[in-house]
Order: structure tokens, then sequence, then C-alpha cells
């Protein structure tokens, strides 16, 4: 297995959280990867336990997708749709993402770009919600999925950060 | 606001002011030499070949986002981590970060496995999946 490469997460202002990561597969794949419903299926699986097993793409400027997942204990589901702004292969997609019993409030813009890095591919995503209190919603979600970083862990987790 | 001697801002952290603090390498390195204990302006300075102004220069915005308080000791104003506002932010940011990083986890592999060739696992040319 190759090394994993960092994701970076930030917030952005009030309204925006921007996620950073490379790829190690030509720019064409990787967007193929995040674009084509058969391939999405099988890694955008959503939290442990779950899966997707619907997707619908329908990858043109006005065009809409829809996913769904189901967690295979139970068989909650859990859908989000949208509609695509921009669609310009292989480099750039906007998007908007709506969550069926939602999660945050609102809508959020989705904005996904793909950067030729000497073969890899270097993905960046700007989620823009419609307020601070969803944005922040959606980052403290991350917190109740039951991952709180203890005060033991602060020092690790801040020299890993100096250290870059 | 006073705590146990150390003053703390009088307008604490909304989240985005500690965002935008840690968003700076050499405050995060100060943060990093704090929580191994308090320290005075001039002990920060020292192993970040900085002045001390502009060593207290991001001891203020880190002071302003509440991540870091002020001894009243007059001579030395030892400096001291506030680990709350900081475990809130990182943790709502790391939690985040964790499920994104598991789901490309994901993504990795399934890139290996489209651009392998001859591998005993199923060959999946992309172009033959189009719709």
């Amino acid at each position: 297995m190759p090394k994993t490469e960092t994701l970076t997460v930030a917030a952005k202002g009030e309204l925006e959280i921007v996620m950073t990561r490379v790829f190690d597969a030509p720019r064409s794949l990787v967007f193929e990867a995040w674009t084509k419903p058969e391939l999405i299926q099988r890694w955008l699986l959503g939290p442990d336990g779950w899966s997707m097993p619907i997707c619908e793409v329908n990858l043109v400027p006005g065009g809409s997708y829809r996913m769904v997942w189901r967690k295979d204990a139970g068989g909650k589901e859990m859908t989000s749709r949208g509609t695509y702004r921009e669609v310009v292969r292989p480099e750039r997609i906007v998007c908007t993402e709506t969550f069926e019993d939602p999660w945050y409030v609102g809508e959020s813009v989705v904005t996904t770009e793909f950067a030729d890095r000497e073969g890899r591919t270097e993905v960046t995503m700007t989620m823009k919600y419609g307020s601070k209190e969803a944005r922040d919603g959606v980052l403290k979600s991350g917190m109740e999925s039951g991952v709180a970083v203890s005060y033991d862990r602060l020092e690790a987790l801040l020299a890993s950060k100096s250290a870059r | 606001m006073e705590l146990n001697g150390y003053v703390l801002s009088s307008n604490p952290a909304g989240l985005d002011a500690t965002f935008a603090a840690l968003a700076d390498p050499t405050r995060r390195a100060i943060l990093a030499r704090l929580a191994q204990g308090e320290a005075s302006v001039t002990e920060l300075a020292e192993p970040f070949e900085m002045s001390q102004p502009a060593v207290s220069k991001h001891l203020k915005v880190l002071e302003r986002a509440g991540l870091v308080s002020a001894g009243r000791e007059a001579q030395r104003r030892p400096r001291r981590l506030e680990a709350r506002p900081l475990a809130e932010a990182t943790g709502w940011l790391e939690a985040y970060r964790k499920y994104w990083e598991g789901t490309f986890r994901h993504l990795d592999a399934l890139l290996e496995e489209l651009q392998s060739d001859g591998k005993p696992r199923r060959k999946k040319r992309p172009k033959r999946i189009e719709k």
C-alpha cells in the first residue's frame, strides 16, 4: 500500500470548510472516480457500517444527482441530492447539496477542483454553507459521531501540526 | 475575566478567531511549546529565531482567540495554554477530518485497483463502464 496522503481540513471565514488531498492517480481517473455512479458507490460509503446502494448522477450543468446511504444494521437511510451548476471536465465541478432529514440546515454549494500535480492529482473541495450555524453544525456533527480529542492528545496533535 | 490568577481575554474566542489563530505555523508551534508548560515571552522567542516583538504579536492573536492567557506576575508574565477553546476547535475539525480521511482511503484503494494492469484482481477500464 502506498503511504496515505495528508488531508487538510480548514474552516474558512464564517461559512466555508476547505479540504485538500492529493491522490496518486492521473486527474482524468480521479475525476471519473469522483463522478461515475458505479465508482462513487465504491468509495463514498459514509460512516463505518454504511454503504451507498443508490447513486444517480447526471453530470451536466443543470443536471441533478441523488445519493442514498443505508446503514447495514437496521436499514436507516440518508439521502443527499443537488444540482450541478458547473461541470468542467476534468477540472472543476460546482454543485448544490441538500440532505433529506437534514443534519444541517439549508443548502450548501460544493466546489471541487482537480489539479494535475505531475501525474498525481490534488483535489480541493470547498463547502459553502448558507449560515454560520449550518457550517459549525457540520463540524460539530463530526464530534458527535464519537471522536473527541482529549486534552491528553492535544500535545501530540499540536506537535504533529507544527512539525509540518 | 480572571481565573487562578491568569487574565483571560474579555471577549473569548469565537470559533472563527480560534481557527484564524491556528492558521499560522508559528502560532501552532507556540501552542505546542505551551502545551509542555507555561513560558515567558523571552523563553518562547528563543527557539523561533524571532524578535520578542514578533513573538508578542503572535501571542496577542492567540490571546484574543482565548487560546493563551497571561500570568499576572509582573516581570515574567508567563503565558499558558488555554486548552478548552483549542480542544473545541481542533476536536470539531479533527473529527470531520478523520471521517474524510477514512473515506479517501477507500478512494485510494479504488484508484490503485483501477490503475493496476494484469493483476489477479478484476480489471476495470474506466472507458468500458462509461454510461
